[in-house]
């Protein structure tokens, strides 16, 4: 029983940092309803930046999540004007093409640069420990943190005139316009917004998980399940989507063999795409 | 117009395989350069490299009257099968590969396999152990390394003779090679009266092992045989450390036994890994380099330490060439056929290829060994044989924290 409960309380960890990361894909998707393929490649970049900024300067990794946040900002709009902007209006396919040449070019980068070889950034943190089961520091700060970020970015949509721009985008892009909302510029800053997220997500996971250029597919495709399941846009629902993942992959392996976690997520993404289309846990749009 | 025609002319000139000339010989094959694959195929070329450099150095391959300069013919595979199936074919019809070496994976061997038997070329395999490709009726294969049938031997048996009684956990990547590994050591540790309470395959793609190192604690082992390629197998060690799993012995294939495996720091210790080579390995070899020659040149060519997988590729070039040397001739048959009768042993190990139709070509003369993370006199981390005993470096460590 007690291992049930390891394995829940293990899920809720390591389930609400896919749901900070999914939170920037869905943030994009719900302002400018563009899906962001650079958003693995991202999430890599920020474990990359955290081993980089803690070998370089020797910093505590969390120190490093500020800095992380205004250089995946940044990049984030650079990566708007450079990939996204021009194929802002034109055919879907269009910008899926154009943000999957640009994860190719990241991965591409980062391959001649690191190879495939492994990194990773010891961090030591002490757990909680519950009879033979040890809950590690680092999963439980990265989840006390993931709650951080998903508070400020509640405060900064709702309680902000930036935010409410943002919104207002979102909402409905020409009206935002009418009432003089320079909407390019909002479209600039959630695409930033949403990158700077998948970034500091990726500093959470090289935190858990030792790392290498091509670990961002794997986090990708879990970033998609877990933003069908919250609702496309929704970035509360995203956070909920990510701990509801977290929870099936806690919770499916004591009672079945593990290989069976992915086939179980992947039906419950068709069934949801089918059924709920607008997500499980799709209260509103924000 | 005659512009354009002299550029048509000089593209179609440099599109054209280089073709080699008469003492040139050709060998193909594809590297993962980029792909999950790229560690470990990049280290396992790298030794061919090496081969080829030091071949042609001293004058080339000698058949007959002839010296042949080694030339190599190379692509990215991409780490996919897909990619090795064209790659292979092109490598035999347009650049007019006369040898093939082996892709790095089994998965990729078993793809690359179809095509060469397919042209009836021959292809040594250095990176490529599942047994079952060498059950098909292959008869251009050959396999260097050990081969699955003998990973976890040695672990099993230096965990046997530490504690008779363990409580095994098998916990590996649900791939053709990982599986092999284990479906073949499942009678040896029966036998050897370890227990097993605990038998689960995981996706290549895991990220997170927490749910099954949940399952581990919950099984009550205290050891672990398993593991799969290197981003998994480095990120359960390095959970295992994380979540305190309080195993006394773990044995995982392939992650291991790269140098940056170190980078798990105080997560490494203790982790044994079934081992086709190691640099302190000493066999007295019939011809080539000795162990301390190559592990020597390769630090210097490549300012890294050898590790099994580059020894592996090296071995490979040394066998073809001395094969090519004994049968006076670059004939693919008559090579093939000095290869068949071969024993021999080089600073890799020993040599010796089955040639019963059923398993023409696998590899039944390599011992592997078993080593072990721990630290060194000098205060690095690095691995120490532990196993078998007449080559140990260094005492086993049991428990290994």
């Amino acid at each position: 029983m007690i291992g049930i409960f390891a394995s829940l309380v293990d899920g809720v960890l390591i389930g609400s940092v896919y749901g900070l990361a999914a939170m920037g894909l869905t943030l994009i998707w719900g302002v400018m309803d563009v899906v962001n393929l650079t958003h693995g490649s991202v999430i890599v970049a920020g474990m990359f930046a955290l081993y980089l900024l803690t070998s370089a300067f020797g910093i505590s990794p969390y120190l490093a999540l500020l800095p992380i946040f205004i250089a995946g900002f940044l990049f984030g709009i650079a990566l708007y004007w450079i990939a996204v902007h021009r194929m802002i209006g034109r055919p879907p396919l269009m910008i899926l093409l154009s943000t999957f040449s640009v994860n190719l070019v990241l991965v591409g980068i980062g391959t001649a640069l690191w190879g495939t070889v492994l990194f990773n950034v010891p961090v030591t943190l002490p757990g909680l420990n519950v009879e033979r089961y040890t809950f590690p520091g680092t999963h439980i700060l990265a989840a006390v943190l993931t709650a951080v970020m998903a508070i400020c970015l509640y405060l900064f949509l709702y309680r902000t005139r930036l935010g409410k721009a943002l919104r207002a985008v979102a909402s409905n892009r020409e009206a935002a316009e009418l009432s003089g909302i320079p909407t390019t510029r909002m479209l600039s800053v959630s695409f930033g917004l949403g990158v700077a997220l998948a970034g500091v997500s990726g500093m959470l996971i090289a935190t858990l998980f030792p790392f290498t250029v091509l670990a961002g597919d794997a986090y990708q495709l879990k970033s998609f399940v877990v933003v069908v399941l919250g609702g496309l846009g929704n970035p509360a629902g995203a956070l909920v989507g990510g701990i509801a993942l977290g929870l099936i992959e806690g919770l499916a392996a004591p009672f079945m063999p593990v290989s069976w976690t992915l086939i179980i997520e992947f039906a419950l993404f068709v069934v949801v795409l089918i059924m709920f289309p607008r997500g499980i846990f799709a209260f509103r749009r924000s | 117009m005659k512009g354009i025609f002299a550029f048509t002319a000089a593209a179609f000139l440099m599109a054209a395989p280089a073709l080699a000339d008469d003492d040139t010989l050709t060998i193909g094959m594809t590297l993962s350069q980029t792909g999950s694959l790229n560690v470990d195929s990049v280290s396992q070329q790298r030794g061919a490299d090496l081969w080829r450099d030091d071949v042609n150095a001293a004058g080339g391959i000698k058949a007959g009257d002839k010296h042949y300069k080694v030339r190599f013919v190379t692509y990215d595979d991409q780490s996919q099968g897909g990619r090795v199936q064209q790659l292979y074919t092109r490598l035999i019809v347009q650049d007019k590969a006369q040898f093939l070496f082996g892709p790095y994976s089994s998965g990729l061997v078993a793809t690359a396999a179809v095509i060469s038997e397919q042209y009836g070329k021959l292809m040594l395999v250095t990176g490529g152990a599942e047994v079952k490709t060498y059950e098909l009726g292959n008869k251009y294969l050959v396999e260097v390394i050990s081969a699955a049938n003998r990973y976890f031997v040695g672990a099993v048996d230096a965990l046997a003779t530490k504690n008779p009684h363990a409580r095994v956990a098998y916990v590996y990547s649900d791939d053709p090679f990982s599986k092999d590994v284990i479906d073949q050591i499942r009678d040896r540790a029966k036998k050897a009266g370890l227990e097993i309470v605990l038998d689960e395959s995981y996706a290549p793609s895991t990220t997170d092992f927490s749910p099954l190192i949940n399952k581990i604690i919950a099984s009550k082992a205290d050891s672990l045989l398993g593991g799969g390629h290197y981003p998994d197998g480095a990120t359960m060690a390095r959970q295992l450390y994380d979540q305190k799993a309080d195993l006394k012995w773990v044995t995982l294939m392939v992650a291991p036994g790269n140098p940056e495996f170190a980078r798990l720091g105080p997560a490494a210790l203790g982790i044994t890994v079934p081992s086709q080579w190691e640099i302190q390995t000493s066999f007295k070899q019939d011809f080539g380099p000795s162990a301390a020659e190559f592990s020597k040149k390769f630090q210097d060519t490549f300012k890294i330490a050898a590790d099994y997988h580059s020894a592996s590729g090296y071995a490979g070039g040394l066998i073809l060439q001395h094969a090519i040397e004994q049968a006076g001739s670059i004939d693919p048959d008559k090579v093939l056929a000095v290869l068949n009768a071969m024993d021999v042993t080089t600073f890799f190990g020993h040599f010796k290829i089955a040639t019963d139709p059923e398993h023409h070509g696998l590899q039944v003369a390599h011992d592997m060994v078993v080593a072990q993370w721990q630290m060194l006199k000098n205060g690095e981390m690095g691995r120490e044989v532990i196993w078998p005993l007449a080559v140990q470096t260094a005492a086993l460590k049991y428990p290994m924290h």
